[in-house]
C-alpha cells in the first residue's frame, strides 16, 4: 500500500531524529540490558546526563510549585520526570540484579569487571565478600578440608566450577534498524542468516554480541 | 554443571511493555490553551483549542483523564482497515503488518478514550479476532519447527506483546535444539553425506513465518 510506505519513511526519519535524544538512548539501553543474558557495558555518559536532566527538572518542578504555576502543567512535568526516573532506576536495578547473580564470575573476569561503573564495582566487591562469608560460615568450614573453597567443588577441580556464569547461548529476540545482509551464525556450520530491517529474529545471544555492542542490533 | 542459571523467563512484564508503548505518538485535539512543554522526553505543544497536535500516548491519556482533550483514533484503528487486516490475516500464512504496539495502544485507548473511537465495539471485536488469528498462527507455526537444525527464527511482523508472550517458549526450545544438535554434531562424524543431503533439502535457514 502506498500510504503505508509513505508513513513508514516519515516514521523512519522521525525515528532517526528521536533516537539521538537521551530519553530514547536511555530507553534503548534499558531494553538491551533487560533482555541480555549478561551484563552490558555501563553507559556512564548517558547516566550522567540523564541524572543532570532529572535534577534540573526536579528543580524546575519545585520552582513551579512555588510560583503557583497551573497544577496541570506541574503534574504533567512530574509525570515525565517519573517516567524518566523509572527508566534510569530500572536500568540500574537490572544491572544490580545481574551483578548479584554472577558476582564471582564478574569478579574474576577482567573484561566483564570493566563493564561496571565505579559504584557498581564497590557494590560487587561487598556483595562477593558477603556471600563468601555467608557460605563459609554456614557450610564450607564444616566440610572436609578439600571442599572448603566457595569457587571450586573440591581442591581437585581444575576450574572454578562452582561459579555460575551467564549463559551466552541463550536465545534473544532482536531487531535491526537496517539491513545487515548475510550474517554468519557462530557455529560456522550453518548457512548465514539474512537480517532484514525491522524484522524480529530469535538468535543466540553470543552470535550477535558484537552487533549489540556496536548498537547495530537492539534486543526486544 | 553448576552453571545451570536459567535465563529470565519473560524479559518484560506486561506493564513494562505498556510503558514502552506509551511513548508512541498519537494525535489529540486539545480544548485548552497551554504553552509548549519541554520534557526530558521531548518538546510538545503549544496547545491551542481545536488545533490538532501530536503527543506521546501517556501525555494524551493524562490530558484526556482531566478532560482537556479528545484523542483521535490512529489511522489503522478504523473498522475498514481492521476488517481488511483481519481478512488478509485469515487468508495468508504470513503476519500482516501492524503497528508494533497495536495491542497496548488499543488497550489504552479503549480504557481511556472510549468516546473518541468511532464504532468502538466493532473495532474492539475486530482487534480481538486479529489477535486470536495471529496467536493461532504462532501456535501452528511453532508446531512445525523442524526438530533438527533450527538455529534462528525470523518473526516478521510480530508485535511487541506477541513476541513477549512467546519469547520464553521460543528461547527455551531453540536453546534445547542448540544443545542437542551440537552434541549430535560431535558424535556424528561419519554421517557426513547424510547431513549434507538434509541441509540441501531444508533450503536456506528456516524462515518460519515467511513462505
Amino acid at each position: 500500500m502506498d500510504s503505508a510506505a509513505g508513513e513508514s519513511s516519515a516514521a523512519d526519519d522521525y525515528e532517526s531524529l528521536m533516537s539521538t535524544t537521551d530519553a530514547e538512548l536511555l530507553k534503548r539501553a534499558w531494553r538491551n540490558e533487560k533482555a541480555a543474558p549478561e551484563i552490558l557495558k555501563f553507559d556512564a555518559d548517558l547516566v550522567q546526563r540523564s541524572r543532570q536532566q532529572i535534577q534540573l527538572m526536579e528543580e524546575m518542578v519545585d520552582e513551579f510549585g512555588k510560583n503557583g504555576v497551573d497544577p496541570l502543567t506541574v503534574s504533567l512535568y512530574q509525570m515525565d520526570l517519573d517516567r524518566t526516573m523509572f527508566l534510569l532506576r530500572s536500568y540500574l536495578r537490572t544491572r544490580l540484579q545481574k551483578i548479584e547473580k554472577y558476582v564471582f564470575h564478574i569478579q574474576k573476569t577482567a573484561e566483564v569487571w570493566n563493564r561496571l561503573s565505579r559504584q557498581e564495582q564497590k557494590f560487587a566487591r561487598r556483595c562477593a565478600g558477603d556471600i563468601k562469608h555467608h557460605l563459609e560460615q554456614s557450610v564450607l568450614t564444616k566440610l572436609p578440608d578439600q571442599y572448603q573453597s566457595h569457587l571450586r567443588q573440591s581442591a581437585a577441580s581444575e576450574d572454578d566450577d562452582m561459579v555460575p556464569e551467564p549463559q551466552l547461548d541463550a536465545y534473544v529476540v532482536c531487531r535491526s534498524k537496517r539491513y545487515l545482509g548475510a550474517f554468519q551464525l557462530d557455529d560456522g556450520s550453518e548457512e548465514p542468516v539474512n537480517i532484514e530491517a525491522d524484522d524480529l529474529y530469535a538468535l543466540p545471544y553470543k552470535s550477535i554480541k558484537p552487533l549489540v555492542e556496536s548498537k547495530q542490533i537492539d534486543l526486544v | 554443571m553448576a552453571a545451570a542459571s536459567e535465563p529470565h523467563a519473560s524479559a518484560f512484564s506486561a506493564a513494562e511493555l505498556e510503558f514502552l508503548a506509551e511513548d508512541e505518538m498519537v494525535e489529540i485535539v486539545p480544548n485548552l490553551r497551554m504553552d509548549p512543554l519541554n520534557f526530558i522526553s521531548g518538546d510538545f505543544g503549544p496547545f491551542r483549542p481545536q488545533i490538532a497536535t501530536q503527543v506521546p500516548l501517556w501525555l494524551a491519556v493524562a490530558l484526556k483523564k482531566r478532560g482537556k482533550c479528545t484523542i483521535r483514533a490512529p489511522e489503522w484503528m478504523s473498522v475498514d482497515k481492521l476488517a481488511q487486516v483481519l481478512e488478509s490475516e485469515r487468508d495468508s500464512e504470513k503476519f500482516q503488518p501492524l503497528p508494533f504496539h497495536y495491542v497496548e495502544i488499543s488497550r489504552l485507548l479503549f480504557d481511556h478514550a472510549r468516546e473518541d473511537i468511532p464504532d468502538i465495539y466493532m473495532v474492539r471485536s475486530l482487534i480481538e479476532d486479529i489477535k486470536d488469528v495471529r496467536f493461532h498462527k504462532i501456535g501452528t507455526g511453532l508446531e512445525i519447527i523442524s526438530k533438527e537444525r533450527t538455529y534462528a527464527l525470523r518473526l516478521k511482523n510480530l508485535s511487541a506483546m506477541e513476541a513477549n508472550i512467546v519469547r520464553p517458549f521460543i528461547t527455551r526450545a531453540l536453546e534445547t535444539f542448540y544443545k542437542l544438535s551440537s552434541s549430535e554434531m560431535i558424535q556424528d562424524s561419519d554421517h557426513m553425506p547424510n547431513r549434507q543431503a538434509q541441509a540441501t533439502n531444508r533450503g536456506p535457514r528456516r524462515q518460519l513465518k515467511d513462505r
